[in-house]
This record gives C-alpha cells, sequence and structure tokens, in this order.
C-alpha cells in the first residue's frame, strides 16, 4: 500500500478530480495548504504597495491505494495538474504501513478501497 | 395635509428630511446590501470582484449623474428626441436648485430630488454585476458601467419618469419606484451579458461561500428599500409614504415564506439563501406597485412572485443553460415584470388618484403596462448585446481562462479576501 501525497495548484482541483474519477480513483483527502516552490506567484498590493515572496495557496491531495493503483493515480493527476508553467505541483509516494477500517475493523488492502 | 406649506416657500422641511434620509437608504442597498448580498453567493476566489465592482459603481455613476447622467434620464428633451432622451440643459446641475423645487416634486428642492434618483442610477447596474459575476474583466466591467448608464439607463428612465417620456407621459405606464426602469431592465441586461460572455469554466451555480454575507445583505436591501419605494412618494406630509411603507414590507414578508415554501414542497428543505432570494424577489415585485396598491394586493404580488422566480431559476435556467451566475435575470427581471403586470391589476384609486387597475374597473392599464414592458425589454437588450459587442471587439470583456479559473480577486485586483494562515 502506498500514500499518495500530491500538491497542485487550487484552479487544477477540479480537473485532477476529473482525472482520477477517470482512473477510477474516488477515494481522496483534500487540504488548502499554502506553501511555496520555485514559483513567484501574483502578486498582491496594498494601497498601492507591491508586496511580493508571499506564500502561495496550494491544494493537497492525499490519496491511499493498493500497488496496483499507483502508477494509474500518478498519471492522472498528472494529467490533471499539468501545465507546464513552474509551480505546477509535486506528488509524493509514501509506503504505507497499516490501513484500518474504523467502522469494520477491516485492515490492509480491503481497508482502502 | 396635516402641515400645509406657507404658500411663499412651498419647500416641506418633513418632506426633504425624508427624501434625503430615502435617498441614503438607498445608498445603503448597494453598499454594503447589494455588495454582501452578492458576495456570499460567489466562490471566495471572487467575493472582492463583485464588492469592488458594487463599491465603484456607486463612485462611478455618482460623478456621472450630476456631470450629464440626471440631465438625460429626467432633463427636458428636444426635437424628436424629446419622449426617449433628455438634453444636456442640466449639465453640471444647471437650473437644478438647491433651494427651489423641480416639477417633479413640489415641495422639494430640485437637488434633493436629483440625489434621490442618482442611488437609484447607482443600484441599476450593480443589479447586472449579477449575471456576469465571475468571469469579467474589471477594466470591461468600468467601461460597461459608463456606457449601460448612458445608453441604457438614462433613456429608459427619460421614458418612463420624465415630465416628458414616452411611457410614463405620453402611454401612462406605472412604475411608482422602478420595476421596469431599475428591475427589469437592470434583469435583462443581465440575461443579454450572461448569453454573450457565455458560461463560466468549471461551475454553473452560485458558489455560495458565505451564507451569512448573503443574509446580511438581503437584510440590509430589505432595510434601504423602504427608502427606494416610500421614498419615491416624495414627499412625508400625507399618506403616500406610509402606504408604500406597509405594502413594501408586507409583500417582502409575504414573498420569503412563500420562496421557502417552494422550496421545502419541491426541493425538500427550506433554504436561509432560498427565504433571502424570496425576500428580494418580493422587494422586486411590490417596486412599481408600492405607492398604487393596498395591503390585499400586496400579498398577492409577494405570495406569488416566489413562485414565478423559483420556477424560473429551478426549472427554467438548467433547461436552457445560460449562465446567469446569480439570478439578477431570474429575480429581478420575472420579478419586476410580475411587479409591473401586477401593478396594472391591483392598483386601486384609493390609494392613489394616479393609478387603478383592471380589478379596480380600469382594464385599459394592464395592456400599457405589457406596452412599458416590451419597451424596456426590447431596448435594453439589444442595446446590452451593442455594448458588450463594442467592449468585446476593443478591450476584450471576458478574463482569461487562467485569470478566471485563479480568480479574479487575484488577477484583476491582486488582493484576496481571506487568509488560511495568519
Amino acid at each position: 500500500m502506498k500514500l499518495i501525497v500530491a500538491v497542485v495548484q487550487p484552479y487544477k482541483l477540479e480537473d485532477v478530480k476529473q482525472e482520477l474519477y477517470a482512473a477510477n480513483v474516488n477515494l481522496m483527502t483534500v487540504f488548502d495548504v499554502v506553501g511555496h516552490g520555485r514559483q513567484v506567484g501574483v502578486d498582491e498590493y496594498y494601497r498601492g504597495a507591491k508586496e511580493t515572496g508571499n506564500l502561495l495557496r496550494k491544494v493537497q491531495l492525499e490519496i491511499a491505494v493498493n500497488e496496483d493503483f499507483v502508477e494509474p493515480t500518478i498519471k492522472a493527476i498528472i494529467k490533471g495538474a499539468r501545465t507546464g508553467k513552474i509551480g505546477d505541483g509535486k506528488i509524493f509516494v509514501l509506503d504505507l504501513p497499516r490501513c484500518i477500517r474504523i467502522r469494520t475493523g477491516e485492515e490492509g488492502s480491503k481497508a482502502i478501497g | 395635509m396635516g402641515t400645509t406649506p406657507a404658500p411663499v416657500n412651498p419647500l416641506n422641511s418633513g418632506d426633504i428630511a425624508w427624501v434625503l434620509t430615502s435617498a441614503a437608504l438607498v445608498l445603503a442597498m448597494t453598499a454594503p446590501g447589494l455588495a454582501l448580498f452578492y458576495g456570499g453567493m460567489v466562490r471566495r476566489k471572487n467575493v472582492i470582484s463583485i464588492l469592488m465592482q458594487c463599491f465603484m459603481c456607486l463612485s462611478i455613476v455618482s460623478v456621472l449623474w450630476v456631470v450629464y447622467a440626471y440631465s438625460l434620464a429626467f432633463g427636458p428633451g428636444h426635437g424628436f428626441l424629446e419622449p426617449y432622451i433628455g438634453g444636456l440643459d442640466w449639465f453640471m446641475l444647471k437650473g437644478v436648485d438647491m433651494t427651489a423645487p423641480s416639477g417633479y416634486a413640489p415641495t422639494i428642492p430640485g437637488q434633493a430630488y436629483m440625489i434621490f434618483q442618482a442611488m437609484f442610477a447607482v443600484i441599476t447596474p450593480a443589479l447586472v454585476i449579477g449575471s456576469f459575476a465571475e468571469r469579467v474583466k474589471f477594466s470591461a466591467w468600468v467601461w460597461f458601467t459608463i456606457l449601460w448608464l448612458t445608453f441604457a439607463y438614462c433613456p429608459i428612465a427619460h421614458m418612463v419618469w420624465a415630465a416628458d417620456g414616452l411611457a410614463g407621459h405620453q402611454w401612462g405606464a406605472l412604475d411608482f419606484a422602478g420595476g421596469t426602469v431599475v428591475h427589469m431592465n437592470a434583469g435583462i441586461a443581465g440575461l443579454a451579458t450572461a448569453l454573450y460572455l457565455g458560461k463560466r469554466i468549471g461551475t454553473n451555480k452560485p458558489g455560495m461561500h458565505n451564507v451569512p454575507f448573503v443574509m446580511i445583505g438581503a437584510s440590509l436591501l430589505w432595510f434601504g428599500w423602504f427608502g427606494f419605494n416610500a421614498g419615491s412618494a416624495v414627499e412625508a406630509h400625507d399618506g403616500l409614504a406610509t402606504s408604500a411603507f406597509v405594502v413594501t414590507n408586507t409583500a417582502t414578508a409575504a414573498a420569503a415564506i412563500s420562496w421557502a415554501a417552494c422550496e421545502w414542497i419541491f426541493a425538500g428543505a427550506p433554504t436561509l439563501v432560498g427565504a433571502c432570494s424570496g425576500a428580494v424577489a418580493g422587494l422586486v415585485a411590490i417596486t412599481p406597485a408600492s405607492g398604487f396598491v393596498d395591503v390585499g394586493g400586496s400579498l398577492w404580488i409577494g405570495f406569488l412572485v416566489s413562485v414565478f422566480c423559483y420556477c424560473m431559476v429551478a426549472f427554467v435556467k438548467p433547461k436552457f443553460g445560460y449562465d446567469d451566475t446569480l439570478d439578477a435575470f431570474g429575480v429581478h427581471y420575472i420579478g419586476g415584470l410580475w411587479g409591473a403586470l401586477a401593478t396594472g391589476l391591483f392598483a386601486v384609486k384609493a390609494v392613489n388618484s394616479g393609478g387603478s387597475g383592471v380589478f379596480d374597473g380600469n382594464p385599459g392599464q394592464f395592456m400599457i403596462q405589457v406596452k412599458a414592458c416590451l419597451l424596456t425589454t426590447i431596448y435594453t437588450f439589444i442595446m446590452t448585446w451593442i455594448i458588450c459587442l463594442v467592449i468585446d471587439k476593443t478591450i476584450g470583456m471576458r478574463a482569461s481562462a487562467e485569470d478566471e479559473t485563479i480568480g479574479i480577486d487575484l488577477t484583476q485586483h491582486h488582493e484576496r479576501a481571506y487568509t488560511i494562515l495568519d
């Protein structure tokens, strides 16, 4: 089992979701986050004074998957989130040692889907 | 007629106080009333654009109004244009006196009437914002507001309200506080802009990022609307202002109840946004009728308007698929249309000797109302389409797809309403 963590542009979330559904990945958790990589974002103004270097708004997705879903999920996220410009985001793939469904107590692969 | 003014001075201090107060009440309808009502309904990435447009509409129209727009709307017309638009005789308020009355209201100074009317001119283009919200460039919006005020609002206001206007003076159409001039006018313009611009990217319904804003905004609209309708009596020394106040409140309350009931029946649950939308629909519908109908008429107008508007928003809009973002057309045009026609049905001489409708033994009034509605609808739709075309071919009307998806706040104003951290 893997935990796929993806940081993407907020305005690409809808596209990413659609691609994930198309790849049959229907379970995800989505967070509002701020941060920055190499991207310089849209400047904000305060009473005419430009403020740069702010942390940028991003969306983070966490998706727990079984091994055979890892590649389709990664592909779907890239397809939905990619614009080719700096700031498109990153995907992290982590090992996931355990997964438990609270309602039934099931563990492992069965509990993920 | 409690306090008959002395013959030497026609001005009545009570009337002046009420009209100036009403002007301030109507100001509060645009900012913050309408701004919050609309602002709460968009996605959070676009709330500043709505607030900014409402606030700047107040500022831009206020300036244009005193420079030339009041003259175009209410000034005397000339030649063959006389019934359609005023001349520039009152440019920079020349001859609009602060101590002597104009022909529009015998007991208040011309300038008091002018500033009261200024607030109507402010809110009308602001209402249109609801139809093209979340996808228009700010620069395009500025030009739209200037051109639309000049070429759509001023002529319609002149035709319906001016002393020498086509619909009001010549035909005898009844529009007490702006059902055709303000609400149908803004609503049909909204439909034209929504059709011209096309749908937003990735959504076809309001974002509803802050429902409490919607309720605060709707309540401020209700509050300010007493100035809009009761203030349109432009006097306070006999019963008309009081009557308009009472029917305004009654119709609004009835409409809030019936919208919530429609939702409960057709959608399964009454919502706060629905009750607020109903109240606004009721305010719209009672507007043209407020100086002509009694309490019975106002209940009919209020209870029925929400049924019509609810059907429009819940059933007709999804069927046709136009993206009238915040339902300026569905609520203001349909509500205004029902109000204008209902005025022809429910007007009674007992309230206002100036108007009587079908149920008061004057069947001809209904067709006059229909004519005035058609005039506003056709003229404004075509004019709005032309304005969109001119702006689109010169500076471009719509924000780029990337700017629209990132949000109008950050891309047009470089500002955002909310932070995540700190």
